[in-house]
């Protein structure tokens, strides 16, 4: 039927109607897999890619570098456990950049932001001075940078000035509270994580701490077990109702492949990727990040919150006229921000071992942005998912990874990682060109 | 009052009157003085030239603009509509000539959004799909594929379908529609005055603004005809013809009239 009407509103009639169809996402309409699969690859070539890009990025990145690097040492367990471990800053500052970005928004700011909190975190645990409990640290941390979105996001929604602008205030001014923070205490602003102590061993191990092996597996499995149960249940009870459901074999698909990555992600963990002794098993950072992803992920996919975040980005004007309050929707997400950037603040303190003047917030906001488009999410608002930062991240750091490996100077990680950003908005920009040029013609 | 207009057939009160509505931004006098009934089961088409005060009437019903002076009557009642969610409580339903669809959700995301409905703190998705399901079905907006397609893949027709069944979704009693047949082609347009048809014999009180006279004379018991944010004319379509709502919509009067129009008895006695 879509057919037969679409004549009336473009003035191609086999184009408009190619592009009805083509549009629909592949689990909606498919009865099998085959279905699915035609589905999909249709959308693909009408631009609507997807995942797609960021998962041949991941690939085309692991066989370049690969082939190049130093005795292939790309793939081996402990460069891609270091890999993991390195995106990991760029894959939570990505999540925290998507709450701007599926608004239509942007924040600038996340990169100092994020250092802020990483810096209160390194300092309020110090033995020496303040003493803070690891724990109360990491609040303090996380809570300061979510009041710093809050303040930042109610100057973008009451003040009504725009968020480009006041973020980047926000890069200024919190560049320069980092530094100032940094000179507290006594260590001629170089605060570190080392030492015996406990609370700045915990601190230190949110990146490097790792996981027992049998442990690991164990709640591998549980979560995959979960996880696969949820699908499965929830499919199931919407087929049984006669509700747009995917077909049980795309169910089943999608179950094997998150048990496959699960378990090649903690085989690999587990590999002793020590020279001499033994280091091996999951770090932390990725039950971390995962924690991360899951908490974002309900909260903008299962919550009305998450559902008036979309609205707002795909139609800022009808959510306001469906009574949604937008500013207090809008300033939330900026101190959601600012939040995930202070775990991703207090992660890279981990990765670093300490503060210091080096910390480039400036390069760390371009990557998160970088990560969360290269992932999928759209610059103009309301795609994309909290997954994109992550798959994006991993991008992010496969490049910065592997140019080190190489032995490649800073300067051309800069070029390479603007060149990847380049592509990847104008992936964006053509797809978003080709869903809105059917539907432009019938407004 | 010298209410002895329209609604005369109809014994019953109507189920919103405006009276007496001023309206400025600025220096500019967008409406002046507007009278209005809007009974229910009946649809009242409002006529006007760009400018006329159109929208910005329709704005003030629904709560979006907050009028000067005047009054409304909501079932015999005097109420005060501040806010559209206010307007949503009395059961008034605006769907605006932008649709205000959300282009990335779909539609069932779309009908239920700003009243989604929870389960345990999380979307009950199942539950809002078949209810979406069911009032499309029941308003014969059959032809789109999925109810879980993005909206941004609907023809021009489906998506004021959707604008209107998300309207009807709620417990409304007034559906006011901007332009629903603007850029439409000859089978959408037909597809959506039914709809309009359906909306009426289900007893709701419908408001159609509309520039095209086709329209209105085949869908309208009632016309209302604002001229540079005045009410002119208000009377039932029976009474009216096409040059006399030209008349009216460019002049403000009309020469033919055989009678004297009713609607400016009621604009004089109001004011």
């Amino acid at each position: 039927m879509a057919q037969a009407e679409a004549p009336e509103s473009a003035p191609d009639p086999t184009a408009a109607a190619q592009a009805a169809a083509v549009e629909l996402p592949p689990e909606i309409v498919a009865q099998s897999l085959g279905d699915w699969f035609r589905a999909w690859i249709a959308r693909l070539r009408a631009g609507e890619s997807g995942v797609l890009p960021v998962i041949a990025g991941i690939i085309l990145i692991s066989v370049i570098f690969t082939a190049i690097s130093p005795n292939h040492v790309f793939l081996s367990a402990g460069n891609l456990v270091n890999l993991f471990q390195q995106s990991a800053v760029f894959m939570v500052l990505a999540m925290a950049e998507g709450f701007a970005l599926l608004l239509g928004e942007i924040d600038l700011s996340v990169g100092y932001v994020g250092a802020v909190g990483g810096v209160i975190g390194v300092q309020l645990v110090q033995p020496t001075t303040t003493r803070w409990p690891w724990w109360g640290a990491i609040i303090a941390a996380v809570l300061v940078c979510g009041v710093i979105g809050a303040v930042q996001g109610t100057l973008i929604t009451r003040v009504r000035l725009s968020s480009l602008i006041v973020t980047l205030a926000g890069l200024l001014i919190f560049n320069g509270v980092m530094l100032i923070l940094l000179l507290l205490g006594p260590f001629s602003g170089y605060p570190s994580l080392a030492g015996d102590n406990n609370n700045l061993q915990i601190l230190y191990k949110l990146m490097w701490g790792t996981i027992d092996p049998l442990v690991s597996w164990i709640a591998m499995a549980v979560i995959v077990i979960a996880l696969g149960a949820l699908l499965w249940l929830g499919d199931s009870r919407r087929r049984r109702s006669g509700l747009v459901a995917p077909p049980v074999s795309l169910t089943l698909l999608k179950i094997a492949l998150i048990a496959v990555v699960a378990v090649v992600v903690v085989a690999i963990c587990n590999i002793n990727r020590a020279n001499i002794g033994t280091l091996e098993g999951v770090p932390w950072v990725i039950p971390i990040v995962l924690a991360v992803l899951a908490a974002w992920t309900i909260l903008l996919q299962k919550t009305r919150f998450g559902r008036y975040v979309y609205a707002i980005g795909g139609n800022r004007e009808a959510a306001r006229r469906a009574g949604i309050k937008v500013g207090t929707i809008v300033t939330w997400c900026f101190a959601l921000c600012s939040l995930t950037a202070g775990i991703g603040g207090l992660l890279y303190a981990s990765y670093l071992g300490g503060m210091s003047n080096n910390v480039n917030g400036g390069q760390l906001v371009l990557y998160a942005i970088a990560s969360a488009v290269i992932g999928g999410t759209s610059l103009f608002g309301g795609r994309g998912k909290v997954l994109h930062g992550v798959l994006g991240g991993l991008v992010i750091g496969g490049i910065y990874n592997g140019m080190y490996l190489l032995g490649l100077d800073v300067k051309y990680q800069f070029i390479v990682t603007g060149l990847v950003l380049l592509v990847a908005t104008t992936i964006d920009a053509l797809s978003r060109r080709g869903a809105t040029g059917g539907s432009a013609a019938r407004v | 009052m010298a209410q002895r207009s329209a609604d005369a057939p109809v014994a019953a009160e109507p189920l919103l009157k405006v009276r007496g509505l001023d309206k400025h931004f600025g220096a500019v006098q967008a409406l002046t003085k507007v009278d209005l009934d809007l009974p229910a089961g009946q649809v009242t088409a409002l006529a006007g030239d760009n400018g006329a005060g159109k929208s910005v009437l329709t704005k003030c019903i629904a709560g979006i603009y907050q009028a000067d002076n005047g009054q409304f009557f909501w079932e015999g009642h005097p109420v005060q509509i501040h806010s559209p969610r206010e307007a949503a409580r009395l059961g008034i339903e605006t769907v605006y000539q932008d649709l205000a669809l959300a282009d990335n959700l779909d539609i069932v995301q779309n009908m239920f959004l700003g009243r989604e409905r929870v389960h345990n703190g999380l979307l009950d998705e199942d539950d809002m799909e078949r209810a979406a399901g069911k009032t499309l079905s029941s308003l014969r907006v059959t032809t789109v594929r999925s109810i879980r397609q993005p909206v941004a893949s609907l023809s021009g027709g489906q998506r004021q379908s959707v604008a209107v069944a998300k309207a009807v979704m709620w417990n409304l009693k007034l559906v006011m529609l901007d332009e629903p047949t603007a850029a439409l082609g000859v089978v959408q347009t037909k597809m959506v005055l039914d709809l309009v048809r359906r909306l009426r014999d289900r007893g709701l009180a419908v408001m159609m603004i509309s520039h095209n006279l086709n329209d209105v004379f085949e869908v309208a018991d009632r016309i209302a005809v604002l001229y540079l944010g005045r009410m002119v004319a208000q009377d039932r379509t029976s009474a009216m013809d096409r040059q006399r709502v030209v008349d009216y919509m460019t002049t403000g009067g009309s020469s033919r009239a055989g009678r004297p129009a009713n609607g400016e008895a009621t604009t004089d006695g109001a004011g």
